[in-house]
């Protein structure tokens, strides 16, 4: 039954939870405890931290966000097509050039377009 | 073709069946063990031997302090790190920073389950296997983005962008580089995926096998955050990256959640390129063992010791492959990173599925595999795709000359290397 697997994992969810929790639990008890106003101040190379560090980022980052979506979509398409394909045929491999010469033509575009460049 | 193998498939029936009624015991115990107990004692000394390599290439002796040859040194560490005193940044969002050090280290055991150790030693085996652990492993992105996000430090938020452009970036060539495993095992499951080589060699032994072997370690090596692709924690720029406002044992977990990622990729490089436990030639023309069903997890965990010892072996090279790539190449720069997993490993990746495909006509599909063939027409088209992809990769990297942005100097001659 495969169900069971997954009653395996949601176990060992659970027990890296506790692995992970039980040292930081563990280090509240044995570790000592000296508060100061400085301590809990971010550090930033001994500077103040000046201005607000939660603001909105760079339009860069989201664009390859939104590449990796496209790629990764399409993985979800090219695994059951890689299990499958003993049984699919000549007709089913040319889809697939198709399907993945589309991508290939849209990371060509951004590639053309300097979206991969970092700048 | 490999004979030595017959006594195998009994062995993963015997399992599967066994999974039929819930084996609660059974499974406490292999997590209470192997999860908890041998995997953790595992990355202890991975580190400890990270320590002892990297001091050897720096012609150091590296921990020899604490018991004989450093071996406590882990030890040590651990008692260490758990009695620093707690610190959390006063502006910092408390439940998340305690989160996501959590996540990612929830996300490296994850990994682990199926990883087909020995014959019948996968913990569990779904029958989508594959896609399970690159959805598990790609939890971890998020892990780090909230550790660098909750910290409310100016790097640690840089570091953790950077991270998740990064390990986004790198999961394309990671997950395409599969996909040639796919297409010849027929499956997602692991286990499949090790019977299948133990029938009909190590996937590694192809043209396109060794490109995918090759582009997955790199794409692995990234994953994990490994110099030279170390640029969410480069400590010469971003002191380091998005674990800065972590101390004690909260650090603790970063560097336990990176080194069991590291043996993780590890399992999962060996599990389908290299055969998991099997050699690369068959052991003996005859079964080894015949079993029925029914076998004891003892008599199974010592009729696989010398499937675990080899696949244990394979597992130290891929990790010390890893050590020496670090000691030997500095830090990549930002550009040059995401440039190479776009520009030339993705579009590889993807050439490389199709000659894949015509490998697998030439060898697997024919009852009679045609080795000569598939070599002959694969080998050629694997190194006019390196060098097409490669004469592309650079010619746009000539085309495209590094731009700086206001108030950076450049700093392409002499780079900081740490």
């Amino acid at each position: 039954m495969i169900i069971y697997n997954y009653v395996f994992i949601g176990m060992l969810l659970l027990g890296a939870i506790g692995f992970a929790l039980a040292p930081v639990i563990v280090m509240g008890i044995l570790a000592p405890r000296k508060r100061s106003s400085s301590k809990a101040d971010t550090y930033e190379c001994g500077l103040l931290t000046t201005g607000e560090t939660w603001v909105r980022f760079r339009i860069q980052y989201y664009i390859y966000a939104i590449m990796f979506l496209v790629f990764d979509v399409e993985t979800v398409f090219l695994y059951p097509w890689a299990v499958a394909y003993e049984r699919l045929g000549l007709f089913a491999l040319a889809e697939m050039v198709v399907f993945l010469l589309i991508l290939a033509v849209g990371l060509a575009y951004a590639w053309g377009k300097g979206v991969l460049k970092w700048v | 073709m490999n004979v030595a193998c017959d006594w195998a498939f009994p062995l993963v029936w015997a399992q599967q069946s066994e999974l039929d009624s819930i084996p609660w015991l059974k499974w406490i115990i292999v997590l209470a063990v192997v999860f908890f107990g041998i995997f953790p004692g595992i990355v202890a000394y991975t580190v400890w031997g990270e320590r002892k390599v990297a001091a050897r290439f720096q012609d150091r002796i590296g921990p020899n302090r604490v018991g004989p040859l450093g071996l406590l040194q882990p030890i040590a560490d651990a008692i260490k790190l758990i009695t620093k005193e707690d610190l959390v940044p006063r502006s910092a969002d408390r439940w998340v920073h305690l989160i996501a050090p959590v996540l990612i280290l929830v996300s490296a055991f994850l990994v682990l389950p199926v990883i087909p150790f020995g014959v019948g030693l996968a913990a569990v085996n779904p029958p989508s296997g594959l896609i399970y652990l690159i959805a598990v492993s790609s939890l971890s992105a998020l892990g780090i983005f909230l550790a660098g996000w909750s910290s409310r430090n100016k790097y640690s938020l840089l570091g953790a962008m950077r991270a998740v452009a990064q390990l986004v970036s790198y999961e394309v060539p990671q997950v395409l580089s599969i996909v040639p495993i796919i297409l010849w095992a027929g499956s997602l499951s692991m286990v499949t995926i090790f019977d299948k080589q133990v029938l009909y060699g190590w996937f590694l032994f192809s043209p396109p096998g060794m490109l995918a072997f090759v582009t997955l370690t790199i794409a692995n090596i990234a994953e994990v955050n490994r110099t030279p692709f170390d640029l969410p924690e480069a400590e010469s720029e971003i002191i380091a990256g998005y674990h800065t406002e972590y101390s004690g044992m909260r650090f603790g977990l970063f560097f336990l959640a990176e080194y069991l990622s590291v043996f993780a990729v590890s399992c999962l490089g060996t599990a389908i390129f290299l055969g998991g436990g099997t050699l690369p030639w068959p052991l003996t023309g005859e079964p080894v063992v015949t079993l029925g069903g029914g076998e004891t997890l003892f008599a199974m965990l010592l009729l696989n010791l010398p499937l675990i010892g080899i696949f244990m072996a394979k597992v130290s090279l891929y990790i010390f492959l890893m050590f020496w790539i670090r000691a030997t190449l500095p830090r990549l720069r930002v550009d040059q990173l995401m440039a190479f997993a776009w520009k030339f490993m993705v579009p590889l990746c993807i050439i490389n599925i199709f000659i894949s495909a015509v490998w697998y006509e030439c060898v697997i599909r024919p009852s009679k595999p045609n080795y000569l063939l598939g070599w002959g027409v694969t080998l050629p088209l694997v190194v006019v795709s390196i060098i097409g992809v490669l004469a592309l990769y650079r010619s746009s990297m000539k085309a495209e000359p590094v731009e700086l942005t206001t108030g950076s100097r450049r700093r392409s001659v002499v780079r900081s290397v740490s």
